[in-house]
């Protein structure tokens, strides 16, 4: 079996399960973001009375952080007083971040887990070798009444990559190229594993960039098995409850791929799929209107690093608007401490609450029609930053930064160079 | 859940994400009336205008991919939509459709046989699709018993309320 395989099993109290399988499996952490007022709804018209474990809920105020309209409140509000009555301690208000940042900030993570929130980027949590999957609002209120959720057992594919990133590369290329080559639809209801020697190298910040867009290739959960670089980070919060899953040398992937990263070049992914992937050259000039660096994609402490790193001493044109949305309270207390959000305010950069913001075109950096933004997000659908009629190229952190600094879309190779 | 259904095509192409289906500023609104008005918003703002309730939803690849917003499901139920057949879809819409009744069914070839306009009937059982329009025909991959018995419940809220109140007596 699959270490994934092993972990579903485990939840579910058998001693084996076989790929297509529906299991009923133990939930070990619930989370429910502010979006979704509709779980609570779902888990009263279903007759819910007490959440099956307090404990092992969470509530993130993050997609409104802080609310823009008086619906949004409302919705915050109702959410409030459901943890009050249902005795979750757990509630991440306003002040606190992105959920899947949270959840790695707080330790709330960790190998062998079940993490399933209401939100589509709970892949994310492959990275520490959980099980993270992402549903809507009824499966989740499901999970709060019976504490379980079925699964079908997935097809794992595995993807390799090897050689050497250049620099000015980062983990953000790598799965932007990769979902560029294999296609939006390519992994729908399979699971992948990243393996090879540069995921090897990534640091925790860069998993879970690439785990969470894992996502945008379809993929139901995403693992990287748990090395030196997971112990540390267990270490650091203090984790000793955790399971590691190995997976047998006889086990047979659905597919498996190899990527050799050497020669690879920033890439972007051009409007308005994030499988449209291209080296970024290749639109290098095109005249941007925004540039936002955050999201639990792009917005942690060494995405922001690299940022200051290329803006330090130098200001941002006219008419070129950079948003910076730290991913969480405990990424922007690093980031002040450390110089880089005064250097990227003396750039002119706007700093906002750490939370969701305009990745999901709700508030804070709304697109209008005929603009143009590159972002460190996810996601470049039409209209998933306001407009329709505007255009999202997705880049790493460090392209963000640089086309930044030129009001055009701007390899950041040349301002990497000490 | 009528076993076979029979309506009006409206055809989106592939990759039709949720932001779509359902934009994201509108995800503040809980009540379904005010959810159904923004039905596919984001990709054909005239959609509602032009859907009536039996009506059939046809898409290429991937349909309903991208946010979990389970918004983007109870839009399409909300105004009526009869089935869903689609090349391939976004694991979590096709989830949160499941779990609100509305039969949605995986067809590679769907997107030969069924155009705007033209007249389906779709049998959600065995998966049997007929484009009444033009003759053609296509088979879906039958849904699993379990799948089926969701769907026949009425969704998953109709069975964990069963569930509960046997438990609550």
């Amino acid at each position: 079996m699959h270490a994934i395989e092993k972990l579903l099993a485990a939840k579910a109290h058998q001693a084996s399960v076989t790929t297509g399988e529906i299991v009923n499996c133990d939930v070990d952490l619930a989370g429910i973001n502010d979006l979704y007022l509709q779980t609570v709804k779902s888990f009263y018209e279903m007759k819910g009375d007490k959440v099956y474990d307090p404990d092992k809920v969470v509530l993130f105020f993050d997609h409104y952080a802080p609310c823009a309209t008086i619906k949004q409140a409302q919705n915050h509000k109702e959410f409030r007083q459901f943890c009050r009555e249902q005795g979750i301690e757990k509630l991440f208000d306003i002040d606190q971040g992105v959920c899947h940042q949270l959840l790695a900030d707080k330790g709330l993570v960790c190998p062998g887990k079940i993490v399933v929130v209401t939100d589509s980027h709970t892949t994310t949590h492959g990275a520490f070798g959980a099980f993270g999957t992402g549903v809507g609002a009824t499966d989740l209120a499901t999970i709060l009444i019976t504490g379980k959720l079925w699964f079908k057992v997935p097809e794992i594919v595995k993807i390799n990559i090897t050689g050497t990133l250049q620099p000015g590369v980062y983990a953000k290329d790598v799965i932007l190229h990769i979902i560029g080559d294999l296609g939006a639809d390519y992994n729908v209801y399979r699971a992948v594993e990243f393996a090879g020697p540069v995921v090897a190298q990534l640091s925790v910040s860069e998993r879970m960039c690439m785990c969470n867009l894992s996502t945008e290739m379809g993929c139901k959960t995403s693992y990287i098995q748990p090395d030196a670089v997971t112990m540390a980070y267990l270490k650091e919060k203090g984790i000793t409850d955790y399971t590691i899953y190995t997976t047998d040398p006889d086990f047979e992937y659905a597919e498996e791929l190899t990527y050799d990263v050497s020669d690879l070049k920033p890439q972007v992914s051009a409007p308005s799929s994030v499988d449209n992937v291209y080296d970024l050259a290749r639109y290098a000039g095109t005249k941007i209107d925004e540039a936002y660096l955050g999201s639990c994609t792009g917005g942690r402490v060494p995405d922001i690093a690299v940022a200051a790193k290329i803006l330090k001493g130098k200001h941002i044109p006219r008419d070129t608007r950079m948003i910076v949305v730290p991913a969480s309270k405990k990424v922007m207390e690093e980031a002040m401490d450390k110089g880089y959000i005064k250097t990227l305010m003396e750039a002119g950069a706007c700093i906002t609450a750490p939370g969701c913001a305009a990745c999901l075109g709700v508030h804070q950096g709304m697109l209008t029609g005929g603009e143009t933004c590159i972002s460190s997000t996810n996601r470049n659908f039409p209209g998933r930053m306001g407009s329709t009629d505007a255009k999202i190229f997705l880049a790493s952190p460090a392209a963000v930064a640089a086309s930044a600094l030129n009001g055009c879309i701007t390899d950041p190779v040349p301002y990497l160079k000490d | 859940m009528n076993n076979v259904v029979e309506g009006k095509v409206f055809a989106f192409g592939k990759n039709i994400d949720t932001d779509q289906i359902y934009p994201g500023r509108f995800v503040e609104l809980t009540e379904p009336e005010d959810i159904k008005q923004y039905a596919m918003y984001g990709a054909d703002p005239e959609f509602t205008k032009k859907f009536r309730p039996g009506d059939i939803i046809v898409a290429s690849t991937n349909f309903g991919c991208g946010s979990s917003r389970e918004h983007a499901a109870i839009t399409l139920k909300s105004v009526g939509v009869a089935a869903i057949v689609a090349e391939s879809f976004g694991r979590i819409f096709f989830r949160n459709a499941i779990n609100l009744g509305i039969p949605v069914l995986t067809c590679k070839d769907i997107s030969k046989v069924a155009a705007n306009g033209d007249k389906l009937r779709v049998d959600i059982r065995s998966g049997r699709i007929e484009n009444l329009t033009t003759g053609a025909a296509a088979q879906a991959t039958p849904l699993s018993d379990y799948i089926m018995h969701i769907l026949e419940s009425g969704g998953i809220k109709p069975m964990i309320r069963a569930m509960q109140e046997a438990k609550q007596r």
